[in-house]
């Protein structure tokens, strides 16, 4: 966990009186609605469908349990008991009232939780592995830096009023659990021959309406010099990013217009001449142990990696379907790390009550030394679990609707609000989460169709993800009428691919049927029970997939 | 128009010259930068004080050669679509980020914003980034605070 100081909390409450200032004028008259979007937009407040939309940010995907209960208590007090975590390790209330914004902010802020550029032009949550810090194998804890990067792109001035959102993930592992490559500013930790931090940096990668894998632009900043290289970009971005036009603004669009060949020069040369003038923005040494001594770490006891408890439970065959798939090894032996699924048969996706939220925290005391981990994949996960102890857990989780033994199999889907919520959205995103999630019920199936992501977006802004789905799923309209194109191929982590259109547009109707078929000829293609679905449609490619969907259709 | 500038409220010691009006030699004067480049050389080098009002969409290193001669460069906030930006208003929440980037002084339209400004200013004590302006950034504080720690046990 990190602890904010004195100084982050005072920041953090001088936010909030600026917002109760701004909130005042809103309902005073004093500022316009238009005046007031970009102030709210500042501080997550979009106004949504049917009331006021309130995005809050997570950090690198980290909250203590009392956060947890903070949350918990905004969203019975001033929401409807529930809410929804997203694709970016943040939470939306969605039925917020404007006037109690402030209220509820300064609630948070007690917590050391805020909302602060969780939406509108600027430097977005940053975000992180939710595994960061007890991952096997990971390099070091990637939370430090992006705590660094948090501090740095918090209030920036220069960097507020950007021509379009920006977002940075960072990972320290092998495996890229944090999408690195699909984010404006992707960041991934190694280390020199010497042995010192630095990052492989990647830049332009983004979904939306025209989706780019990120490219490298250098392949090692060494950590002293994170925060300079990142400001080089981003300037180089605030310069020629394009303004006048929405659809053309992010930086994807501009690295792919100049090629990374020469935006990488424009920013080294951006880089070089900062360099030579100032120093300010330089880490020294002493300022990352600083930010390093405000993370603790549990102190882990020395147990057994596989207690009787375990052995005892093994036979349960509930148990096991649950712990095959929820349960990962965690650096320290006799610990586990358990994601919970935000994914139950027929539920909206990503979606909490304040009670699941109350009792969970409770949870996280008594056996994960009150911490609890936020991903991207709209789950949540319990970090610090001793492997005795995953009995007793999975039945209390049981009892709150969070032991749906799916992760990482075909019913744990991503997927935006939609229609049902979004003002931007062309289409049902949840009803059709719900519907899949009602057709892979079945365990014993989904185990034998394995690892497979489902990604659903609402519309083009692909806040589902759709293009980097196993399977991606697009909300699109035809003449009144709610349409789905579907892609196959899709990945989001190390290997980040994007997915490919299989066809014609299907209808809201046809969605579960094309899926099943497409499941279908899958497990009917695959070489091996353990070849992968992306794995048989990057050996196959599209077509055959076409064939099965469309022959009948 | 009243002026905002580091903190307090003063008057505009600049008079406004419009594009085919004359221009003296002496004087503090604010003029628009198709007038300046016509004749860069010599208004730059005039006995009195001059400014140039620079639109945002113009190359600002047509201006850099002159800027050693310059007293002011008022950067205009032109209209975009549907933004704030667009009706040409500084809003009080934006202040505090432009000062802290580099401007001085801004103009209110409303006499009765100056003392709103003057007060945003001052509500922040806390500042994550070094930009030249002066405050000193939360990592530098800390770094001075665990200083005196250690320093008076």
């Amino acid at each position: 966990m990190y602890a904010y100081d004195e100084l982050d909390r005072t920041l953090i409450n001088e936010r909030v009186e600026e917002f109760r200032d701004q909130v005042k004028r809103r309902l005073s008259g004093e500022l316009t609605e238009d005046e007031f979007k970009m102030l709210r937009l500042q501080n997550g407040v979009y106004l949504q469908l049917h009331a006021y939309m309130f995005r809050v940010a997570i950090p690198y995907g980290t909250l203590s349990s009392k956060q947890l209960r903070r949350l918990a208590h905004v969203a019975r007090r001033y929401d409807r008991g529930y809410g929804h975590f997203t694709t970016r390790q943040n939470i939306q209330f969605n039925w917020i009232k404007l006037a109690e914004l402030p209220d509820a902010l300064a609630d948070l802020a007690e917590v050391g939780i805020h909302a602060m550029q969780t939406s509108g032009n600027n430097t977005r949550n940053v975000t992180s592995d939710q595994w960061a810090g007890v991952a096997p194998g990971e390099i070091e804890d990637p939370r430090i830096w992006s705590e660094l990067l948090r501090q740095y792109t918090t209030l920036h001035p220069e960097f507020s009023f950007l021509p379009r959102k920006f977002k940075f993930a960072i990972t320290a592992s092998a495996h890229d659990r944090a999408a690195i490559k699909i984010h404006d500013i992707g960041l991934r930790l190694h280390k020199n021959a010497e042995g010192e931090t630095g990052f492989e940096v990647l830049v332009g990668g983004g979904l939306g309406r025209t989706p780019f894998i990120a490219k490298t632009i250098k392949s090692y900043v060494h950590g002293r010099d994170l925060l300079s290289y990142v400001e080089a970009i981003l300037r180089v971005y605030n310069q020629y990013g394009r303004r006048d036009n929405i659809y053309k603004a992010r930086i994807k669009i501009l690295v792919h217009e100049l090629g990374i060949e020469k935006f990488a020069q424009e920013v080294e040369e951006e880089w070089q001449q900062m360099r030579a003038t100032d120093t300010a923005l330089t880490l020294d040494d002493t300022m990352v142990e600083d930010i390093r001594s405000r993370f603790s770490y549990p102190a882990y006891e020395k147990l057994p990696h596989m207690p009787e408890e375990l052995k005892k439970a093994a036979h349960d065959p509930h148990f096991e379907a649950w712990r095959k798939n929820s349960v990962a090894l965690h650096k320290v032996q006799g610990y586990a790390i358990v994601t919970l699924s935000l994914k139950p048969v027929g539920g909206p996706p990503g979606d909490a009550t304040a009670d699941q939220m109350d009792a969970l925290a409770d949870l996280a005391d008594k056996y994960s030394f009150g911490e609890i981990r936020v991903g991207h994949e709209q789950n949540l996960a319990l970090p610090h679990v001793a492997r005795r102890d995953l009995p007793e857990l999975w039945k209390a989780l049981d009892k709150i609707g969070l032991a749906t033994p799916n992760v990482n199999l075909i019913s744990d889907i991503i997927a935006c609000p939609g229609l049902d919520y979004c003002s931007l959205a062309n289409a049902r995103s949840i009803p059709i989460a719900q519907e899949l999630t009602r057709r892979f019920a079945n365990h014993d199936t989904a185990n034998l169709i394995g690892r497979l992501h489902i990604n659903i977006s609402g519309c083009i802004n692909a806040c589902g993800h759709h293009h980097v789905g196993h399977i991606g799923i697009l909300g699109v309209e035809k003449n009144g009428e709610e349409f789905y194109q579907i892609t196959i191929g899709g990945r989001a982590d190390e290997n980040a691919e994007l997915g490919n259109l299989i066809g014609p547009a299907v209808r809201y109707g046809d969605v579960a049927d094309v899926v099943e078929d497409i499941v279908e000829a899958y497990l009917a293609l695959r070489e091996r029970p353990d070849e992968l679905f992306v794995d048989t449609v990057k050996r196959l490619g599209v077509e055959p997939f076409r064939e099965r969907v469309y022959a009948t259709r | 128009m009243p002026l905002v500038k580091d903190g307090k409220i003063t008057g505009d010691g600049f008079v406004h010259v419009a594009d085919d009006a004359e221009i003296s030699g002496d004087g503090a004067i604010l003029i628009s930068a198709a007038r300046f480049l016509q004749d860069p050389e010599a208004l730059s080098r005039r006995s009195g004080r001059t400014g140039v009002i620079w639109p945002n969409n113009r190359d600002v290193d047509d201006l850099v050669p002159y800027l050693d001669r310059l007293a002011v460069v008022a950067l205009v906030f032109p209209t975009y679509r549907g933004e704030l930006r667009a009706t040409g208003q500084v809003l009080r929440d934006q202040f505090l980020f432009m000062l802290r980037a580099g401007f001085d002084a801004f103009e209110v339209k409303k006499p009765a914003d100056a003392e709103a400004f003057a007060n945003t200013v001052r509500r922040y004590s806390v500042f994550y980034q070094p930009t030249g302006d002066g405050r000193m950034t939360a990592l530098h504080r800390r770094m001075m605070l665990r200083h005196s720690e250690s320093a008076n046990p």
